[in-house]
């Protein structure tokens, strides 16, 4: 895309976050969509391109009573919305549709509505993974990084300070599930859950939802809120089974969409005042950190453990305190993309002052997709 | 609370040979006729050249403890296991596959990544086994 072509003009999350057992997975999406387009001062009749993950979009736009001359169902798990972001920009701009609604609703706690987890036993995770007794994310997600931890030196004590940080952060955010200050010790003290994964190393399980509307920057000037422009976008994938990771220490998928995000943006490392990394176990600030070239390879931990990315540091990472802390419906994809459309608009309940570039970086599956998004509050 | 039984795979018409394999007491990988190329999870072309001339053939069953993860939160039909190791071995062909770590303890000092690994097949079904692997000879323990 052409950066700076598309902002983002409406951007909400569920009126509660958390634990909402009386609304429905659609009702999630639904009441992300009314916020956001109360934000934007539209109704349905104003959305004309409705994408979304988890729901079909066909289901979104009627349940919203939206005619959608656009449509975008794809779902590759967490990063699903940053691609919807990447697709929705193409779109506008090739005139396929004017304004995009991009919906994440999911009952995670509390499954009211939700659909059944498990894949088929002929899939080939269900042959071969399955049988051995993986158990979701916790299980699988976590497998690479005992070889990372053999490579580069890294330490439990390093791994569990991605969980401290981040809790600092989250400790300045009214609405995160968990804000009480935590130590490394807590942190290793805490119940194992995978070997070498306690659990505060991995992420919540909560409800709640979120929505963006995107529209063309040359419109975007004429709505309530401070347009915040896309000025670099990109996705990929690697592989569907944890297992067959070209190399368990690095994602492919992570460093294909950040190069892609990073080359369209035209922006250097420097440039980014604000990064966010979808945290569903403390090891993913890790690879992202590397991933997206902030770091050297082995380098990642310890520029956390440095103090780098905490309140302060001089690269601000997860500031809604991330999956670890804030919140983790399934898809956290989508409040990483609204965190840092606050920090471009300058209401973050812990603002990074004077930020004006943010990157939201997501992961779909287990290391299986990834789809990055660079936003600024300045049009390029 | 009602009793689960393991997880089996379901072949597909693309992987029923390995699987027959396993039954054979054989671990088999595909290698590519035009590139030499070898590969795992089993599919009838090769994923680097593209090519559908492939053959299977009896890989070496061993390899090398290359990743794991120790469950405490058993999946359905583990529950008498946990915590249990799920692991990654790293075949001497190059391929890796997830797998289980059996006639070990399943704690980080007896699981010593890249100790040497041979495999074992533990009765599934009258179709199929699944592989194991266990430390072979010369493992550190
Ligand atoms: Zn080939």
């Amino acid at each position: 895309m052409k950066p700076g072509s598309v902002a983002i003009v409406g951007a909400a999350e569920t009126t509660e976050m958390g634990v909402i057992p009386d609304l429905s997975v659609i009702q999630l999406h639904a009441d992300a969509a009314l916020n956001t387009m109360k934000d934007a001062g539209l109704g349905p009749k104003d959305i004309d391109g409705v994408a979304t993950a988890g729901e079909s979009p066909v289901a979104i736009a009627h349940y919203l009573g939206i005619t959608p001359t656009w449509l975008d169902g794809t779902a590759v798990g967490g990063c699903s919305f940053m691609l919807h972001v990447r697709h929705a920009a193409a779109a506008i701009n090739e005139g396929l549709c004017r304004t995009v609604l991009i919906t994440h609703g999911e009952s995670g706690r509390s499954r009211v509505g939700a659909a059944g987890r498990w894949g088929s036993p002929a899939s080939l995770q269900g042959q071969f993974e399955g049988p051995y007794g993986t158990s979701g994310p916790p299980s699988s997600f976590t497998i690479p990084v005992l070889r990372y931890m053999k490579e580069y030196g890294l330490t439990h004590e390093q791994l569990a300070m991605v969980a401290v940080v981040q809790r600092e952060w989250a400790g300045m955010n009214p609405r995160a599930s968990y804000r009480d200050p935590i130590t490394v010790e807590d942190v290793l003290n805490s119940r194992m859950i995978a070997y070498p994964f306690h659990l505060l190393e991995c992420c919540l399980v909560t409800d709640g939802g979120g929505a963006l509307i995107l529209t063309s920057a040359d419109r975007a000037k004429d709505f309530p809120r401070k347009p915040v422009y896309i000025i670099g976008t990109g996705e990929s994938s690697e592989t569907p089974m944890v297992s067959q990771m070209e190399d368990f220490t690095t994602s492919k998928a992570f460093r294909v969409s950040g190069k892609k995000a990073f080359d369209e943006a035209g922006i250097s490392h420097d440039d980014v005042d604000h990064l966010m990394v979808y945290d569903a176990f403390a090891h993913l600030p890790i690879y992202g950190l590397e991933d997206l070239g902030f770091c050297k390879r082995g380098e990642g931990a310890q520029f956390i453990w440095e103090g780098n990315t905490r309140p302060g540091g001089k690269l601000p990472l997860n500031t809604n305190g991330g999956g670890l802390s804030y919140m983790h419906s399934g898809m956290y994809g989508m409040y990483a993309l609204q965190e840092s459309v606050r920090q471009m608009r300058g209401i973050a309940p812990a603002q990074v002052p004077g930020a004006k570039i943010s990157i939201a970086h997501g992961v779909g599956g287990m290391f299986a997709a990834s789809g990055t998004i660079i936003m600024s509050n300045e049009r390029p | 609370m009602a009793e689960h039984r393991k997880p089996l795979p379901h072949p597909t018409p693309e992987t029923k040979d390995f699987w027959d394999g396993t039954k054979a007491g054989e671990l088999r990988l595909q290698r590519c006729n035009d590139c030499t190329h070898t590969y795992f999870p089993p599919r009838p072309f090769c994923p680097e050249c593209a090519s559908r001339s492939v053959s299977s053939f009896k890989a070496s069953g061993r390899g090398k403890l290359y990743s794991y993860v120790i469950n405490h939160r058993p999946a359905p039909g583990f529950e008498h296991d946990a915590p249990y190791a799920i692991a990654v071995v790293e075949l001497d062909e190059g391929p890796r596959m997830m797998t289980s770590m059996v006639g070990v303890e399943q704690t980080p000092e007896a699981l010593v990544l890249d100790m040497p690994v041979a495999a074992v097949f533990e009765p599934g079904n009258e179709h199929l086994n699944v592989p194991k692997f266990r430390p072979a000879a010369g493992a550190a323990r």
